[in-house]
């Protein structure tokens, strides 16, 4: 069956899945990196709070510019791909049965992505890259920041290269029966997406750093640019979809055992990420001149919407798949299967909230800010950040913290320290972000710009006032800081586990759940029920998706309306 | 589960419950792809992304003659330009400024030219909160009727360097 060799593999004490001591090596690096950059993105975070909270306005206008270019690679770009990579480690080891691939590889990986990330921070911190995340031309950063970008996608793709080469050995070795687990299916499926968006990410830098470095004369054309660098920036996003997807699926069966009502449906819905999420660039395209009528609204359709039914699925699938584990343990009712969850298990509290946070906040307002005609009123004002921080930060942020309470014990094994705050931490987090995320969206539709340090334009020859939207943006201030000091907390916690964490070495991670939950779940998932059963229907889950279908519905159209009340324009 | 290998025949139809949401979800889907395409007919506001190229020097030239030959007085240091009804209108974002300032017309349709001097700017016309994007190297046309009287701001949302927070602008419109 397996490939690993004796002296390079370890049972898990908890789990009885083998791992893969290289690959285990690998997860601890990655991970440690990506805490890492989650520290230095919520210290940048609380700075920039703390800077639209007009009350308090901590940072001036070029101050706030260097944060927030600091803020936005460390959270959107390092701390997430560092824990894919954590994540594709994982996946084409431990539950393939199977060894990592090359270290020779993994290394490179990991070098690379290192160095890149030293390469840009320093360039970031040194003021010699204050071109916030997107880095639009003719703006123009020093060469070690677009290098440093580069190096840092050589490494991820070398990641790629190496979770690949782990299935093909996988397959090769007959590690496994079968089809791959959905888990890994998802991770694949991220996988694919990484490869186009750091071909992407390749074709719009290496350019970019060649002008920096004077080799060309002229920067890339600024639509061209555009239209290219979001091909790398939101493709990348539609990794983290697919990872925290991936990882809902595997936290629920975690935490309560669950299993997916239907593999097909399931494996379909990541298919569908992979055939049609490429052209979500366009959405941030919209208003843009040089791209036509036509070319917008069917890339903003992604070909007729199929990437957001794909997200639909997964958004009844998920909780579908919790509810019949619920049920099966004999919990019954409408919604027993929720109240009586495991919320006093962080793994599963992150996960949930990360669910119903990115559906009813990232899914909706990502769907009607991308819909071609409502972009008018919404491109780059505060509703975008509104948007991506309730998908990035209240979705796939929660998601790997979730995870993160099971790595430690199960990869480090080490211990969490301070338990009843671990336990509280997610709705810390998960409540920061969406307070946050109101209040911006609020002030946006007021028409507070993004990337804007101020409402009072102060220094500007024609004033300008918007002051109205003053209270939203305490309300994103206040929010904020709570979100930051969640994650700092998350940070803390961790890198307490991780180097003084009392070791589980040789004995099952102490269960973040009751005994009697514990056992449960555990018994579920040694054994071979059949979620499709009489009586375990899914009634709950079809309630709640019913009501996220009345709040779509309800916000969508009541943009249409606001789009109806502006100047007419062609 | 999720972490294991599925059933070795795992291709099965979707039903019940999830057959019926599949559904729904498609259709609604077909709704959000229908009402784009409905909108670009039947409704008044998109953005057909009409643009020319230009260089900035070039643009910044037919400018400066539109400022010329229909500046009516100054404010702010800044020449307003009485629009002709109807006709071509010309504006620029350069370091950081929106210029000129325009009086228009309530009612008539206006064939406004947006681009840039230098970096990419974004044209956001407050209260209404309408947004464009402006780029260099790109004459961006928007064929726009002010609906209301009064005097509307223009802020720049698209960071644009160390004044972006203090680059302003003004649309007069006259009944």
């Amino acid at each position: 069956m397996g490939n690993m060799q004796k002296d390079k593999m370890r049972v898990c004490s908890t789990t009885g899945l083998p791992v893969c001591l290289n690959a285990e090596l690998f997860i601890k690096l990655n991970a440690v990196f990506g805490v890492v950059a989650l520290l230095v993105g919520s210290v940048a975070a609380i700075l920039l709070a703390l800077t639209r909270w007009e009350t308090v306005a901590l940072l001036n206008p070029l101050g706030y510019y260097q944060v927030i270019t600091l803020h936005g690679l460390n959270m959107l770009i390092f701390w997430i791909l560092f824990m894919e990579m954590a994540i594709l480690y994982f996946c084409s080891t431990t539950l393939l049965n199977s060894r990592n691939f090359s270290n020779a590889l993994s290394w490179g990986q990991f070098g690379l992505m290192a160095i890149g990330m030293v390469a840009v921070e320093y360039s970031v911190l040194a003021g010699r890259a204050s071109v916030t995340m997107t880095s639009y031309v003719p703006l123009e950063a020093k060469q070690e920041f677009y290098l440093g970008l580069i190096l840092f996608a050589v490494g991820a793709l070398l990641g790629v290269v190496n979770f690949f080469g782990g299935l093909y050995i996988a397959k090769r070795d007959k590690t496994y029966k079968g089809a791959i687990p959905l888990v890994v299916f998802g991770a694949l499926a991220a996988a694919i997406i990484a490869v186009f968006t750091i071909v992407h990410g390749a074709l719009v830098l290496i350019p970019t750093w060649l002008w920096s470095i004077g080799v060309l004369e002229n920067p890339p054309d600024a639509a061209w640019y555009r239209l290219i660098w979001w091909g790398l920036g939101h493709c990348s996003q539609q990794i983290n979809v697919c990872a925290m997807v991936a990882v809902w699926y595997f936290l629920a069966t975690l935490t309560t055992g669950a299993k997916p009502l239907n593999q097909t449906v399931c494996r379909f819905a990541f298919l569908m990420y992979i055939l049609f999420i490429n052209l979500a660039s366009a959405h941030h395209l919209l208003v843009d001149p040089g791209v036509g009528s036509g070319w917008k609204m069917w890339n903003t359709s992604y070909a007729l919407y199929l990437a957001v039914l794909a997200s639909m699925i997964h958004g009844f699938t998920v909780p579908a798949s919790v509810e019949a584990a619920q049920r099966k343990k004999g919990i019954g009712g409408l919604f027993g299967w929720l109240t009586k969850a495991p919320w006093k298990d962080p793994g599963f509290a992150a996960f949930f909230l990360s669910l119903i946070i990115f559906g009813f906040g990232g899914g909706i307002t990502g769907v009607t800010l991308g819909t071609h005609q409502i972009n008018i009123i919404a491109h780059n004002t505060l509703r975008i950040p509104g948007h991506f921080h309730v998908t990035v930060a209240g979705g796939t942020t929660l998601a790997f913290m979730g995870l993160a309470y099971y790595v430690v014990p199960l990869i480090f094994r080490k211990e969490y320290p301070l338990r009843p705050l671990a336990r509280l931490q997610p709705y810390i987090f998960g409540f920061g972000i969406v307070l946050m995320a109101i209040g911006m969206t609020l002030a946006g539709s007021l028409g507070v710009p993004r990337r804007h340090p101020d409402i009072d334009f102060t220094g500007a020859r024609i004033a300008v006032d918007m002051g109205e939207a003053a209270p939203f943006l305490a309300m994103l201030g206040i929010g904020g800081t709570i979100a930051a000091l969640g994650a700092l907390i998350f940070v803390v916690l961790t890198v307490w586990a991780v180097f003084l964490g009392k070791t589980n070495k040789g004995r099952a991670m102490t269960s973040w759940q009751t005994p009697e939950q514990d056992r449960v779940t555990k018994s579920l998932m040694s054994s071979g029920w059949n979620p499709n059963e009489k009586g375990l229907k899914p009634k709950g889950t079809v309630v709640l998706t019913f009501i996220f279908l009345a709040s779509f519905a309800v916000y969508y159209f009541s943009n249409w309306k606001a789009l109806v009340d502006v100047w007419p324009v062609k | 589960m999720s972490i294991f290998n599925p059933p070795v025949k795992w291709l099965e139809a979707p039903h019940g419950y999830e057959r019926v949401w599949i559904g729904i979800a498609l259709a609604w889907c077909l709704v959000l792809s229908a009402a784009m395409p409905y909108w670009h007919f039947k409704g008044r506001q998109t953005s057909s992304g009409e643009a020319y190229t230009v260089t900035p020097a070039d643009y910044d030239a037919r400018v400066t003659r539109f400022v010329e030959a229909n500046q009516v007085d100054t404010r702010s240091g800044l020449p307003v330009v009485q629009a002709p009804p109807g006709g071509d209108i010309y504006m620029i974002g350069k370091l950081w400024q929106w210029f000129p300032i325009l009086k228009l017309k309530k009612g008539v349709e206006y064939r406004l030219h947006l681009s840039s001097f230098d970096y990419q700017h974004g044209f956001s016309l407050q209260p209404m909160n309408m947004n464009f994007q402006v780029l260099p190297g790109y004459d961006h046309v928007l064929t726009l009727t002010p609906a209301e009287a009064g005097e509307f701001h223009i802020i720049c949302n698209e960071f644009c360097g160390g004044g972006h927070s203090t680059m302003t602008g003004l649309i007069i419109v006259e009944e």
